[in-house]
């Protein structure tokens, strides 16, 4: 073998249900392969005393299983990185746990792994998590299998057993799209056919674990595949000098080579290839290099550069699957970040096409994702995006979700296509603009939104405001949950998908009123600041007037002028507001009223006093 | 500066590592506001400052380096670390947690865990605030010890430096969430994936100096606990009986003096250190004394704080 081959990377990960040996296996890898160094293992072995699960023998898994508490617990709570080497190759393996709730630990192992070790008890087989990990690798792209039959000692070494599993396993796997799979009877705890083969299985001809890792090619050719150069940093460290920063996705680039910028199409020549140590004639996927440009276009951090034929989509509407990762589900509608490349943008999920259950792989109608689920999604994006399909990309066509308030990464996205309904629907671009139709009615257009919870008087204060406009000769408009949902949203009712997408109307609705020279006095309850957000974030700078009408639930309680609260709190009403479904109050409204021992003719004076402040005449 | 020609090219795998490394650096110039490279004189500081170097050219990294000083590290650790700074032309930033000096708090009377604490995590706290760094680099790798192994690439602190295992972000891909709040700061590590060995053959391939004492040479030891700690000045008290012997010794890993134990060597240059890694059979853990308490003593001083 080449002496550069000898050198070459494998990221794998090892999955499989609780107690199948996953932590045992690693540990069996790097003490067979000799990595395991003599203070380490004296630790492991007083360990194996107070914590191990195997007797006087020492416990292996306690090689790999990191933090206190789940040693104590005896299980793997989040995903660990184990690094090893043999002459032939360097690895790095993520151990990733079994659990249930854990899923979202499996896919971070699998998006940058690209073989996988599914470990099955031979006591036990094909198992509902054996399929769900196995599915979890084939949508985030892994594409060659290793199906670990482990605890072979258990089960006599029977290679009936193993023929068995091996067929539930291969059958299951069909629509998966794996290009190999590849079954060893293994003894994690006793070593057989991990790193040397076993006398107890003469049956077994194939390689050993170590072995076929050692030598199974999983090459994606990345550099066979078009151009991809996501811009990461502008380095200006002067004025003669401006080069763009970054790591090569796929392809190859050369001087002189001619390159478009994705979104913009501005076309240009790669000057030079900057290097620390001197420039270079060529670079490939996976270099971090500098390119400078022969023309002053117009780059920034978040573009992709690409060959003119060879471009990938840029759309702001797509179809991709999407894993959700956090404790708060996700609703559609509801405002995100997403990250892809290196472009951060607001993004929101349109539909939910289906959701995937992850054990029977059947496709369910879904409103919402809860952790763990995954779903394949309509998304759109505040801007256009450069990317490429999944399939055909892990690098460019991947997306991360982050929730906007908490910054928790949320979701992970895989692209399956651009949607074209954007680009279809070209926007007509008529002579009279907002302001034109704003000088005409003398009004500066402006959303007042009324948040808070029902009986607050949201909409008393709404209508005094109104009233005092009116007089004024203001042209205004009042949206509130009675007109809205007795037509427009008729549809909806009140569990936190429909909320969310009730609030997403009305704010659309709200929107082309200030577009047409409007003063919008929008009531909701609006329970959710995302929303809130969401409807601040359609609206231009200063358009949008938040009034957080504070209440004491109390006082709303006692006042119920519609007997809401009576009939909440008898069970009656669900997901009511401040009852049994909660209120997110704003952190930073334009105006906070807190109306306690407040006439509403007062609070409304406050509202008048700051959209006059806001240039409006009244 | 200008990075010397490496002496031979780099096998794939620790140009994939070098790749890598460098996209996290880049990546934290382009999305932090005011981000610090910790520069602990050792081998993976060297790498990692190395590694930025490479990352900017032909401009300079966009940050300060800044050292943690106890007071007690070895005499040429800092003029290396100094000669360094001057020769990259970065700023270097020292910084010393007063309140220790005044409380005298030293690693022989205090005891290393009292020590540890006070003039490494709590004066690492003090200099993140005082300058207001949103993101710090550590040279820390995965394939050190156990909890590190867990440890995010972008390793998310919450207000006060705390670490929390159970609030730490998924990462997938390369796509890095950045996103924190005032108040909260991000640990990044570049070199996560790279073990030991990795760190000593791009040492070599690039030329990178390191502090000599990595090289075996006869210097002053006593003998504590099974270990040979150096006699690096006269702040070591020496036990009745205990007289410095000369002893052919080099480090494997270096901290403050009187915590750093010495093995015995003869590897005197790059190949031979590289040669006796690969036989040894201890991990470089093995001579810091502050790990020995309780396997467990990583994770708590993380949650402290400490990198």
């Amino acid at each position: 073998m080449a002496a550069r081959a000898q050198h070459e990377l494998l990221r794998f990960l090892t999955c499989g249900s609780v107690d199948d040996g996953k932590s045992t296996l690693i540990g069996r890898l790097l003490y067979d392969s000799q990595l395991i160094f003599e203070d380490t293992l004296a630790a492991v072995a007083r360990d194996s005393r107070k914590h191990g699960t195997t007797g006087e023998d020492i416990d292996l898994a306690l090689l790999v299983d990191g933090l206190e508490a789940e040693r104590q617990q005896g299980i793997t709570i989040d995903v660990a990185y184990r690094f090893f080497a043999t002459p032939r190759r360097s690895f790095i393996v993520a151990d990733t746990p079994g659990h249930e709730q854990y899923t979202r630990n499996m896919a971070t192992g699998a998006s940058n792994a690209s073989l996988a070790v599914i470990l099955i008890d031979a006591r036990k087989g094909v198992l509902t998590q054996t399929r769900r990990h196995s599915y979890i690798c084939s949508l985030l792209g892994i594409r060659d299998i290793v199906v670990a039959v482990n605890k072979i000692d258990l089960v006599n070494f029977d290679e009936a057993t193993f023929e068995r599993i091996v067929g539930d396993y291969v059958t299951f796997a069909a629509e998966l799209g794996f290009r190999s799979i590849v079954p060893i009877p293994i003894s994690a705890r006793f070593g057989d056919n991990v790193t040397a083969k076993s006398g107890n299985t003469p049956w077994y001809h194939g390689p050993t674990l170590l072995a076929h890792l050692e030598g199974v090619d999983v090459s994606q050719d990345l550099s066979a595949k078009p151009f991809r150069f996501p811009v990461q940093w502008v380095n200006r460290p002067n004025l003669d000098f401006r080069g763009f920063a970054g790591t090569i996705a796929s392809g190859t680039v050369a001087p002189g080579d001619q390159v478009v910028v994705a979104a913009s199409g501005k076309a240009t020549r790669v000057a030079r290839i900057v290097a620390a140590e001197g420039d270079l004639d060529r670079a490939e996927a996976g270099q971090a290099v500098t390119l400078t440009l022969a023309d002053e276009v117009d780059v920034a951090r978040g573009d992709v550069l690409a060959r003119p034929a060879e471009r990938p989509a840029v759309a702001d509407q797509f179809a991709a699957h999407l894993l959700w990762m956090d404790e708060e589900p996700m609703l559609p509608g509801r405002g995100y970040l997403m990250r892809i490349g290196n472009v951060w943008t607001p993004c929101s999920v349109t539909s939910i096409r289906h959701r995937v259950d992850v054990n029977t792989l059947e496709q369910h109608a879904a409103r919402r994702l809860a952790l763990n689920e995954i779903g394949f999604c309509n998304f759109s994006a505040g801007q256009a995006v450069p990317f490429d399909p999944y399939e055909e990309n892990r690098a460019t066509g991947a997306f991360i979700l982050v929730d906007r308030f908490t910054n928790r990464t949320a979701g992970a996205g895989m692209i399956a296509y651009p949607l074209r309904r954007a680009s279809n629907i070209h926007q007509e671009h008529f002579t009279i603009d907002k302001a034109s139709r704003a000088a005409l009615t003398g009004n500066r257009p402006i959303v007042l939104w009324f948040t808070g919870l029902s009986g607050s008087g949201k909409s008393t204060i709404a209508n005094i405001v109104e009233q005092a406009l009116h007089r004024a000769g203001r042209a205004t408009y009042a949206l509130d949950g009675d007109n809205i949902r007795h037509g427009l949203c008729r549809d909806l009712g009140f569990t936190a998908e429909d909320r969310v997408e009730n609030i997403r109307r009305v704010g659309e609705v709200a929107k082309l009123m200030v577009d047409a020279g409007m003063i919008v006095m929008c009531s909701f309850i609006s329970p959710f600041r995302a929303e809130r957000r969401m409807v601040r974030d359609l609206l231009g700078a200063g358009e949008f007037v938040e009034v957080f009408v504070d209440t004491p639930i109390e006082d709303c309680i006692a006042r119920d002028p519609k007997g809401l609260y009576a009939k909440a709190q008898a069970g009656q009403i669900k997901n009511f507001t401040g009852i049994d479904s909660p209120y997110e109050p704003p952190e930073a409204p334009e105006l906070h009223i807190r109306t306690a021992g407040r006439a509403p003719e007062d609070c409304a004076a406050e509202v008048l006093e700051k959209l006059r402040a806001a240039g409006v005449r009244c | 500066m200008t990075i010397a020609s490496p002496r031979s090219p780099l096998t794939p795998h620790l140009a994939r590592l070098e790749a890598e490394s460098i996209a996290i650096i880049r990546e934290v110039a382009a999305s932090f506001r005011k981000p610090v490279m910790l520069y602990s004189i050792g081998k993976d500081s060297g790498v990692m400052l190395h590694l930025a170097l490479k990352a900017f050219a032909p401009g300079k990294p966009p940050f300060p380096l800044m050292h943690i000083d106890t007071t007690w590290k070895f005499r040429e650790m800092i003029s290396f670390r100094d000669a360094m700074a001057k020769q990259v032309g970065m700023e270097l930033l020292v910084h010393t947690n007063p309140d220790g000096i005044a409380r005298g708090i030293n690693p022989i009377a205090s005891g290393s865990a009292l020590h540890t604490q006070v003039m490494k995590t709590e004066a690492l706290k003090q200099a993140l605030d005082k300058f207001g760094f949103d993101a710090a680099f550590g040279g820390a790798r995965r394939d050190e010890e156990k909890s590190r192994a867990k440890e995010r690439v972008f390793s998310f602190r919450g207000p006060g430096h705390s670490w929390d295992p159970r609030a730490q972000r998924p990462e997938l891909w390369s796509l890095f969430n950045t996103r924190i709040r005032d108040g909260e700061s991000i640990r990044v590590f570049p070199l996560s994936n790279w073990t030991e060995y990795d760190v000593w053959d791009y040492i070599l391939a690039e030329d990178i100096p390191v502090v000599p004492l990595y090289f075996a040479k006869p210097r002053p030891v006593v003998k504590r606990s099974g270990t040979w700690i150096m006699v690096d000045d006269d702040r070591l008290p020496l036990e009745p009986g205990e007289t410095p012997e000369m002893r052919m010794v080099r480090f494997r890993t270096l901290g403050c003096y009187p915590l750093s134990g010495a093995v015995e060597s003869t590897a005197a240059n790059l190949p031979d250190i590289i040669a006796e890694m690969r036989a040894a059979r201890t991990s470089e853990r093995q001579g810091r004394l502050i790990d020995t308490d309780e396997d467990a003593s990583m994770e708590k001083k993380k949650r402290e704080g400490y990198f």
